[in-house]
């Protein structure tokens, strides 16, 4: 038999080989009970079950807010005279006729809610998600001189209209969230769930 | 492998205890190289004897990692990481646990002290062209050093649970979210939960007190070895190995101890007063160190009406806030520009070919891609671009003392645009202050991006043989 010389170029592509593929797989295996382990919770999971709002001693013109997955998620209860203001609204706002998915297929209108009067938002920006501040009265502000009522983000100055709107050219991107949400009755609403059917 | 017999260690000066020391010295030494650690890098680590004010840094910063490291033991012993208990903990070590607030203090503090010591130490650097070969490796350290730094003082501002600490949580974590495809999944899983919660705070313990800590230490090591290794720069930015005395010992050199350490513990004193200063008398730093809103227990469901980071964090949080959709645009022909002057000026054909297929990318993904998510960009590249130094410096001399008028006039803007960036990025959003920012963003590239060129274009001044003194 023939004494074979060892070919080491082959040797050191083989061991290579042998090293990557193996420090792959040793690493991914090593890795994923961990980063597995840092995903939500059951626990977390669980919290994000639907809430119901009470609504009935919302006033005309105010707003509520509820808890929901650790978010606020506020109720507000728009006046006709708000209603009209949003109409006129739509050529300061970056995406009026909310095309931008940000709400269930329901609240899909300009008025970005099941009922007109009643309008259901997440209370983060979807800038960097602070929680925008109420400014319902229609007056001179700093942020804006024709200030027409709605809500103002202080991190980083974004506005939203009373239908959780964007003004356009503001630092968030997009609309307020509608989180998924129905009526129970007249004066009941369950965040956090779809109405039937939809 | 026979080991080799260590000669018996005598201390100079030790006189009649010498024989007791001297010999549990060398029962030591015959079975852990304990001397030879001593001479490698204290008494026969020759260091150059021209070494300024600015060299204090480096020694001063390690003594910041170890007071926050042990007061951080101290603290841990009753801070509770939980939702429910966390700033209730803190308000306990401040006002119950003896000498507890004396020790919050010292941490608080020290982390402020540790970005100043840290970004002096950063700045000479820059100043003397310390990150240039054979240094990369040190100033590659030094920055990941760096970016641990600000990851351990971002998971620790969460830990007392204020209204500060949990929104400016929620925003940083935030900024991963605007990622592409992604963003959405990946913060979810960095908070372990849908919002900043008890479970976002337990991990942020977690890499607050362990991983990071550890991977510091480690980083450190590395540091510290790679510049024993090859040796420090100086003012001069000359090679003192260069020149070597007839014992072989550089002869600009003296050994660090005990030259540089009584340097180092007179450098000391004065930071430990200053530092007493503030900890005595100022802690909160008129809400730099220590924010107003952080003494308000976390509110998930209100928003502080006005958010800001700690101020080591603000140049880079402007260059976040100052992309905006128009801003895209002075973006684009930037971007554009610098194409034009790489394929102008470049002799490298890869360097061509490079830029002729990325700047159509990249600008094609401006068009697609929405500002926030180039803010999050433009911010992580402000932080990363640090890294790039010992290769973007073409320089034919290493020390700003030698270097053309070119690089002291951006050295300076340089310095006054990241203060000014700083000092805005602390501000509430204004027109005014959105534009300086924008502007100061665009000049904080262009100090990396264009020193290839002007570190060539201009006349240098001759370097001396030998440090000056």
């Amino acid at each position: 038999m023939a004494e074979h010389k060892p070919d080491s170029a082959r040797r050191t592509v083989l061991l290579a080989a042998t090293s990557v593929a193996g420090g792959m797989a040793a690493a991914a295996t090593a890795f994923y009970p961990f980063v597995n382990s840092m995903l939500p919770s059951e626990r977390a999971k669980a919290a994000g079950a639907p809430i119901e709002a009470d609504i009935s001693k919302l006033a005309p013109g105010e707003r509520m807010t509820v808890e929901w997955r650790g978010k606020p998620v506020w109720v507000v209860r728009r006046t006709p005279e708000m209603l009209d203001v949003l109409k006129k609204n739509a050529d300061r706002v970056a995406d009026p006729e909310s095309s931008k998915v940000q709400q269930p297929k329901y609240a899909t209108n300009s008025l970005r809610s099941i009922k007109p009067e009643y309008l259901v938002l997440v209370g983060i920006c979807t800038h960097l998600g602070c929680s925008p501040v109420e400014k319902f009265v229609v007056q001179s502000e700093p942020f804006s001189s024709d200030w027409k009522g709605g809500f103002y983000c202080p991190c980083h100055g974004s506005l939203f209209d009373l239908a959780g709107r964007v003004y356009k050219n503001k630092p968030a991107p997009s609309n307020l969230m509608v989180p998924p949400h129905r009526f129970l009755s007249e004066n009941k609403i369950l965040i956090g769930e779809d109405e039937k059917g939809a | 492998m026979a080991a080799k017999k260590k000669e018996p260690v005598v201390i100079e000066g030790a006189g009649p205890l010498n024989a007791p020391i001297g010999g549990l010295l060398t029962w030591v030494d015959q079975r852990f190289p304990l001397m030879s650690i001593w001479k490698d890098h204290l008494s026969e680590y020759y260091a150059p004897k021209n070494f300024n004010f600015w060299y204090f840094f480096g020694a001063l910063s390690l003594v910041v990692l170890m007071l926050q490291i042990v007061t951080g033991i101290f603290l841990v012993m009753h801070y509770k990481p939980s939702a429910a208990e966390a700033f209730a903990s803190v308000e306990y070590i401040m006002r119950d646990v003896p000498g507890g607030w004396l020790i919050r203090y010292l941490h608080s503090t020290g982390a402020s002290a540790f970005f100043v010591v840290v970004y002096l130490h950063m700045f000479r650097g820059l100043m003397y062209g310390s990150y240039r070969a054979p240094r990369e490796l040190i100033w590659i350290f030094g920055m990941i050093i760096y970016l641990c730094l600000m990851a351990e003082a971002f998971f620790g501002y969460l830990l007392p649970w204020g209204q500060m600490s949990y929104w400016g949580a929620q925003v940083i974590v935030n900024l991963f979210d605007a990622l592409p495809i992604i963003g959405p999944d990946l913060s979810t899983w960095i908070r372990g939960d849908f919002v900043v919660s008890d479970a976002t705070l337990n991990r942020f313990f977690a890499f607050h007190v362990i991983a990071i800590p550890m991977a510091l230490l480690g980083l450190v090591a590395a540091h510290i070895l790679a510049l024993h290794e090859v040796g420090s720069n100086n003012p001069d930015g000359v090679e003192i190995k260069a020149k070597l005395d007839d014992k072989g010992h550089p002869l600009d050199g003296i050994p660090f101890h005990p030259y540089y350490t009584i340097k180092d513990i007179f450098g000391l004193s004065v930071f430990a007063t200053v530092f007493s200063v503030i900890l005595f008398f100022l802690p909160e730093m008129g809400g730099y160190f220590l924010e107003y809103n952080n003494f308000i227990p976390a509110d998930p469901l209100k928003t502080p009406t006005h958010i800001a980071p700690v101020w080591y964090f603000t140049p880079f949080y402007s260059i976040l806030r100052a992309t905006t959709e128009d801003f895209m645009w002075a973006l684009r022909v930037g971007v554009v520009a610098y194409a034009g002057l790489i394929l102008f000026t470049s002799r490298g054909c890869l360097s061509k070919i490079l830029t002729l297929l990325l700047a159509p990318v990249i600008l094609l993904a401006m068009g697609v891609i929405e500002a926030k998510v180039w803010g999050v960009v433009l911010m992580g590249v402000s932080t990363l671009i640090f890294f790039l130094m010992p290769w973007l410096d073409k320089s034919p001399v290493r020390s700003i003392r030698y270097k053309g008028r070119l690089s002291h006039i951006a050295l300076t803007i340089f310095v006054i645009v990241f203060l000014t960036l700083g000092f805005y990025g602390t501000q509430p959003v204004t027109a005014a202050g959105t534009l300086i920012s924008q502007i100061g963003t665009l000049i904080y590239f262009s100090f990396f991006l264009l020193m290839p060129w002007y570190t060539q274009m201009e006349t240098t001044h001759p370097v001396p043989d030998r440090v000056t003194s």
